[in-house]
């Protein structure tokens, strides 16, 4: 595990790493998560769901329901008094199914009782007959056309190309591939959980939510529920978790409805298989990619064709194709592409944001491109990187200048040079636990073979295409004290945290309040997209530094100082210009400033027809080296190290950038080497952790990570966003080395027994 | 089918009344004594997010009927350290960074405290095999590890 200094912790200010502010509570049971909220007279709710990947719903009758004791409210799609459809950029997910299923686990009805028993009686109860049709499965022949369209807005989410300089263009090296992504879940522990509480009259409502983002909620909830936005409060309860899957609404609508039906809190809270249903999950994808090149492995040409199976409704399925196909050079110069894009509807499990969002795919794809280049030109994985590494001001395919630092040479060469384990196969001591197979204790130390992989990653940080996703933050101070207010949702990543250091070094306080993180103030945009470090980190530092110039003027004015003389030092105001010295408690004494700022990011640009055009806002870079250990004959697989290092911009609480990094190892891990959620037919065959195979503490490798700080000057903190960075290029590295261990030529992941053994 | 039994949870009776038998005890705990340090997140026993000590035995309390549980003691995560102060696992936990979203993080503390008291110095190995019930999606479990020896020396540090 990293080596990881933690002493020098002195006022919690930035670049040291203070413990978290609700750690405590969490380290207790204290802390309440969405699904610990509870109110007085609550009852609870249940959704029912489609058994069909595609169906019409010939009839649907609820009334035996009705007639069960305890149960309290029954509605279906006739029930929604507002839009009947809601979506995070196309609206086209019905509240409830009316006519037509198109994914299994479409909710239908949605009840209220007593107890949960009597829910999941309740919805055994209900009638529906299904005139069950031949679903829509393959992608591909959504692609074709050849499908009757499932929905009204057609088989195709997005169709997208990206054409850039020469499409002739070539050179001695040809090297192509076809790489398959799986369908891989978030998993994130703190399940779907939600408390709707009425208000009398049935005016409005709160909800309780564990959400990515608040505002965006709020808007599509009111939407459906016919109510203003202000008729809504949402509150966030405690996330366990997000990663992505809490971007698109799943109970929220329904739980509010029912609250609304019953004139009581009503909680919804789902079961593990029904999160598998209830929320989207990362794109299965199909690409196929050819780099042509000189004969020194300079990359001169990529035709690309990506192929992302985005599921029954559109959720952020454009975007994702966007963020895949625009990564389609990856993390090196390449001024000829030519790139098809396709996000495609079918019958299958609607997909949509996760950490990563489609560039964890393209990654998978030029990475192995990249090792197909390297020996192509007989030139060592790490060689070809540094040859075709890209430099700020290069151009990407869509034309598009990369503004950010760039450090990918960097990343590179510091990677490479981590110190290999020295850990011999099956250990030092000849443990079985350590080998293949683990506490399966099946193979032998003699036909373990180790691997070693490389791969680089570039990752886009904050919203694309013209989005604005700003953030708000306010600072208020006094006595002393300053107190922060954002609606920042906060999902474990540790922003309370960061916001609490910033407030600690503009303004020269210790103390730090945060107020609750609800829509009683403006949004803050989505956390994700590796972005609230730099969004709402910047309203943050924005607030507090208005604030500050109160205070400036504030002392300025009480001592006859020019208010620009004036500095914060440690935790007092200082005079740069005289002997004024006093700290920021006594300056603040019984005065009261106040200031709410939006921060807003560099404005981008739509692509073009031709996949042209400024739209991502930065960019972040990181390497990965796997090393692993593998029995080729048992298909069995044992990740022994991760090295990486990682553009961060600057570490502003070097702990929570390591609990990023090896966090986000571990997931890519995941995906290399077990995690897939398996679909036969339109249905998910392994909807429990019993079958969808997370990592655990046996499987999680020793990380060893260098932080690369230069700072952004784009960035207000000059931080950059660290989340997703670390989950994209171990993916591909970890299966390098398995190809390297085992000589196969593995394309997809997660890679299976039986793709080693049985290839 | 409602029945009337009496748990005892970190050390005082609790009085379950009206309630089904075939509640688990995680429910219980949960939903009717408003116990909620132990997290329901898988409902198979895979997870150990609602690990609990039951007669000091480690359970999943999702997998453990409440009613099944009468006459024996149960300790939840709100019991490890009844004044509120923490425990030597507790404040490792915060200080080297193992809490997270925080979710999975009431039942590895109540793991962690199972096997420092069997095992005051675990090896690395001994660790990982212990705790590979319980899941953590946030933190890669590089900072959790560090936690238990952290906390294994303070515990041997006080003896």
């Amino acid at each position: 595990m990293t080596d990881l200094a933690t002493t020098a912790r002195q006022r919690g200010a930035i670049g040291e790493s203070p413990v978290r502010p609700d750690g405590r509570a969490k380290v207790q049971g204290q802390f309440a998560f969405s699904s610990d909220i509870n109110a007085d007279g609550m009852r609870w709710g249940a959704t029912l769901r489609s058994p069909h990947p595609y169906a019409r719903i010939v009839r649907l009758d609820p009334s035996p329901a009705w007639r069960m004791p305890g149960v309290e409210a029954v509605i279906t799609a006739d029930d929604v008094p507002g839009q009947l459809t809601y979506g995070l950029i196309s609206q086209d997910q019905p509240v409830f199914a009316r006519d037509v299923v198109r994914y299994v686990g479409e909710p239908i009805a949605a009840v209220a009782a007593d107890h949960p028993e009597t829910c999941r009686r309740a919805l055994a109860a209900i009638v529906v007959e299904y005139d069950v049709r031949p679903p829509l499965i393959d992608p591909e022949v959504a692609v074709a056309g050849t499908h009757e369209p499932i929905h009204p807005d057609g088989n195709v989410h997005r169709h997208q190309r990206i054409v850039r300089g020469d499409p002739e263009a070539t050179g001695p090296v040809v090297v192509e591939g076809t790489y398959e992504i799986g369908m891989q879940d978030q998993a994130f522990l703190g399940l779907e959980a939600a408390l709707a509480v009425p208000d009398p009259g049935g005016t409005g409502v709160e909800l309780h939510i564990a959400t990515q983002w608040l505002h965006e909620d709020r808007k599509q909830v009111a939407a459906c529920l016919g109510l203003t936005p202000e008729k809504v409060r949402l509150v966030l309860g405690g996330v366990g978790g997000a990663f992505g899957a809490r971007e698109d609404i799943s109970l929220q609508v329904h739980c509010c409805l029912l609250a609304l039906r019953t004139g009581r809190p009503v909680k919804m809270q789902y079961g593990r298989e029904e999160s598998f249903f209830g929320h989207v999950h990362r794109h299965p994808a199909r690409i196929w990619m050819r780099h042509h090149a000189t004969a020194d492995g300079r990359i001169v040409r990529i035709d690309a064709r990506f192929l992302l199976d985005g599921g029954a409704y559109a959720s952020t399925s454009s975007a994702v194709l966007v963020n895949a196909i625009t990564h389609t050079q990856g993390p090196y110069a390449c001024e000829n592409a030519v790139v098809e894009g396709w996000a495609v509807r079918t019958n299958n499990p609607p997909c949509g944001a996760m950490r990563g969002f489609g560039v964890v795919q393209a990654c998978f794809a030029h990475e192995g491109q990249m090792d197909k280049l390297a020996v192509a030109c007989g030139l060592e994985p790490v060689e070809i990187r540094l040859r075709n590494a890209m430099r700020t001001g290069d151009r990407l395919i869509t034309g598009q200048v990369v503004e950010s630092v760039a450090p990918v040479e960097r990343c590179i060469r510091e990677t490479a040079a981590l110190p290999m384990p020295d850990e011999p196969v099956g250990g030092f001591d000849g443990d079985p636990m350590r080998l293949p197979g683990g506490a399966g204790r099946t193979a032998d130390t003699g036909d373990v073979r180790r691997g070693v992989g490389f791969a680089v990653a570039i990752k886009n940080l904050m919203y694309s295409e013209g989005f604005d996703d700003y953030s708000t933050a306010r600072c208020r101070l006094g006595d002393g004290v300053a107190r922060l207010k954002f609606a920042t949702a906060e999902v474990g990543q540790g922003f309370v945290t960061v916001a609490q250091q910033i407030a600690r070094s503009v303004l020269g306080v210790d103390e730090v309040v945060l107020e609750a993180m609800d829509t009683e103030i403006g949004s803050a945009g989505s956390t994700s997209a590796s972005r609230q470090t730099w969004m709402s980190g910047g309203a943050v530092d924005a607030a507090c530094r208005a604030v500050r110039e109160r205070m400036f003027e504030h002392v300025g004015r009480i001592h006859g100082v020019e208010p620009l003389r004036l500095v914060v030092d440690g935790t007092d105001v200082v005079d740069q210009l005289g002997s004024l010295r006093v700290s920021v408690a006594e300056a603040t004494k019984g005065v009261a400033f106040d200031e709410t700022v939006e921060y807003h990011h560099r404005p981008t640009e739509d692509l073009d027809a031709d996949g042209q055009g400024n739209c991502h806002t930065a960019f972040a870079f990181v390497a990965h080296r796997a090393v692993v250990d593998v029995d080729p004959e048992l298909g069995l697989v044992k990740v022994i190290q991760v090295a990486t290092a990682q553009d961060v911009g600057r570490a502003l609480n070097p702990l929570s950038v390591i609990g990023q990094i090896e966090g986000g190892i571990a997931q890519g891990l995941g995906l290399a080497v077990m995690e897939e959620i398996v679909i036969a037919d339109g249905r998910i065959r392994n909807p429990s952790f019993t079958d969808y195979l997370l990592p655990t503490s046996l499987d999680a490798p020793e990380v060893v990570a260098a932080l690369i700080e230069e700072p952004d000057p784009q960035a207000p903190l000059g931080a950059k966003g660290v989340g997703e960075p670390p989950c994209i290029s171990v993916t591909p590295a970890i299966v390098a080395a398995i190809r390297a261990a085992t000589g196969r030529d593995i394309s997809r992941v997660p890679v299976r027994p039986q793709d080693i053994c049985l290839h | 089918m409602s029945e009337h039994y009496t748990l005892l949870v970190n050390g005082a009776e609790h009085a379950v009344g009206d309630a089904w038998l075939g509640e688990s005890l995680l429910y219980v705990l949960r939903e009717r004594l408003g116990q909620f340090g132990a997290k329901g997140a898988c409902e198979q026993g895979e997870c150990g997010s609602c690990s609990v000590l039951v007669d000091g035995v480690l359970v999943c309390s999702c997998l453990v009927l409440a009613a099944s549980a009468v006459g024996r003691a149960i300790t939840t995560v709100e019991g490890l350290t009844p004044g509120g102060e923490l425990s030597a696992v507790q404040q490792a936990f915060v200080d080297q960074g193992a809490v997270q979203c925080g979710f999975c993080t009431p039942g590895l503390v109540v793991t962690v405290h199972e096997l420092l008291e069997r095992r005051p110095r675990p090896s690395d190995l001994e660790v990982r095999e212990a705790l590979s019930g319980n899941l953590c999606r946030c933190t890669g479990y590089g900072r959790i590890l560090a936690a238990v020896q952290a906390a294994a020396e303070a515990r041997a540090a006080d003896d």
